[in-house]
């Protein structure tokens, strides 16, 4: 049985995509095998982000048609052969996927894969509430902005309410923040929420915290997803968010200002 | 980091400390909203309809507060009637 974890936020463009692509390949890293799908039915940008879009033959919404089986439809990545990604169709509409089409197919994945994970569309339209449907878990990516946070709690509602697991009375979806596009010096003038304050408001688990950073600009550019970037301070982020959703207890980086120049070389040398 | 951005920092309060206000007032706004049972407009309409039959009142005569706390539901119901026309007048 896999363990099937909706990436969200409501909110558009705060970095669902790039987490999915992201805590997909950590987790295939560790040697769990991980199909990672996008719900973005229309747009079609998770492929882009994990470097297979020239590779793309059948999508999603061909396998719940019918018109191609699982396989047929599953790029295995290049890199990491424990994950596949399950991309969306550029032109079909949105409301060729329906409960039973993507429920069909998570209960095929669930049959050989240990994790799948939904990249959902922003909005809490349709596309939306299928990828978080069928989810045990949610990861609900939020920037330390206010219509951000807003969104979040609304989706909040919603996976408490409309999932599969809330309609059947079963163990409601956990629920884990990831605070994404964290900017410590902003925090430091009083600019930007700081992450005890949307912590504060949202009362969550906080599962990582990832600063801003160019280097997620350059996986993008690369197709590479920015958890295989190991130096960069999103790469690093990105990794502990995987082992503390894996249950290792590993402390939060990157959330106090870098000391730069002329302290920081005295302590270096002391 | 310029000399400007130095004496930013010393300030306290800056614009997240508004954010966050706002926020924490909005959320709890929602989540309030949220919890109200989805019966309570078509009630508030009918209980409103029955009073219409006997005295003539507005539309906004008739208001109904929905609370929720960890152990209880409570359910309040104010209606305003017209003041006496002696007192009016
Ligand atoms: N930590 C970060 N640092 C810098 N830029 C980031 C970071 N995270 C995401 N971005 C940038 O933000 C933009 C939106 O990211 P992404 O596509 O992952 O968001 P999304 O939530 O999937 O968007 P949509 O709602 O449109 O699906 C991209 O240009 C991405 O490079
Ligand atoms: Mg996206």
């Amino acid at each position: 049985m896999a363990r099937i974890i909706v990436i969200t936020s409501g909110k558009g463009g705060v970095g669902k995509t790039t987490t999915a692509a992201a805590f997909s390949m950590g987790l295939a890293l560790r040697g769990h095998k991980t199909a990672v799908i996008d719900f973005d039915v229309g747009l079609r940008n998770l492929d882009l982000i994990m470097g297979c879009e020239r590779r793309v033959v059948y999508d999603f919404v061909n396998v719940i048609n019918g018109e191609a089986n699982l396989n047929q439809a599953l790029i295995r990545d290049k890199r990491c052969d424990q994950l596949y990604v399950l991309p969306a169709s550029q032109t079909r509409d949105k409301d060729a996927l329906t409960k039973e089409g993507v429920g069909a197919v998570i209960e095929e994945l669930s049959k050989t894969f240990d994790f799948v994970v939904c990249d959902s569309p922003a909005g809490i339209e349709h596309g939306a509430m299928m990828a978080m449907y069928y989810a045990d878990d949610a990861i609900v990516v939020t920037n330390p902005e206010v219509s951000s946070v807003r969104d979040s709690d609304r989706m909040l509602g919603i996976l408490s309410s409309k999932s599969q697991r809330a309609e059947t009375n079963a163990e409601p979806i956990r629920e884990f923040l990831l605070l994404t596009r964290y900017s410590p010096e902003r925090v430091a003038h009083g600019e930007m929420l700081s992450v005890e304050d949307v912590q504060e408001i949202l009362s969550m688990d906080l599962l990582g915290v990832v600063p801003e950073s160019q280097a997620v600009l350059n996986a993008s550019n690369a197709g590479t997803p920015v958890v295989l970037d190991k130096i960069s301070p999103a790469g690093q982020a990105y990794g502990d968010m995987v082992a503390r959703y894996l249950g290792e207890d590993v402390p939060h980086r990157f959330l106090a200002v870098e000391k730069k120049g002329f302290f920081s070389r005295l302590l270096k040398r002391g | 980091m310029g000399l400007l951005d130095y004496f930013r920092g010393q300030r306290p309060k800056g614009s997240a400390t508004v954010a966050k206000e706002r926020l924490q007032i909005l959320v709890a706004h929602d989540r309030a909203e949220r919890n109200r049972p989805t019966y309570l407009l078509n009630m508030q309409r009918d209980i409103l309809d029955v009073i219409r039959k006997y005295v003539a009142v507005d539309m906004d005569a008739v208001s109904v507060n929905y609370e929720q706390d960890d152990d209880r539901e409570t359910l309040e119901v104010n209606i305003v009637l017209p003041e006496p026309a002696e007192e009016r007048a």
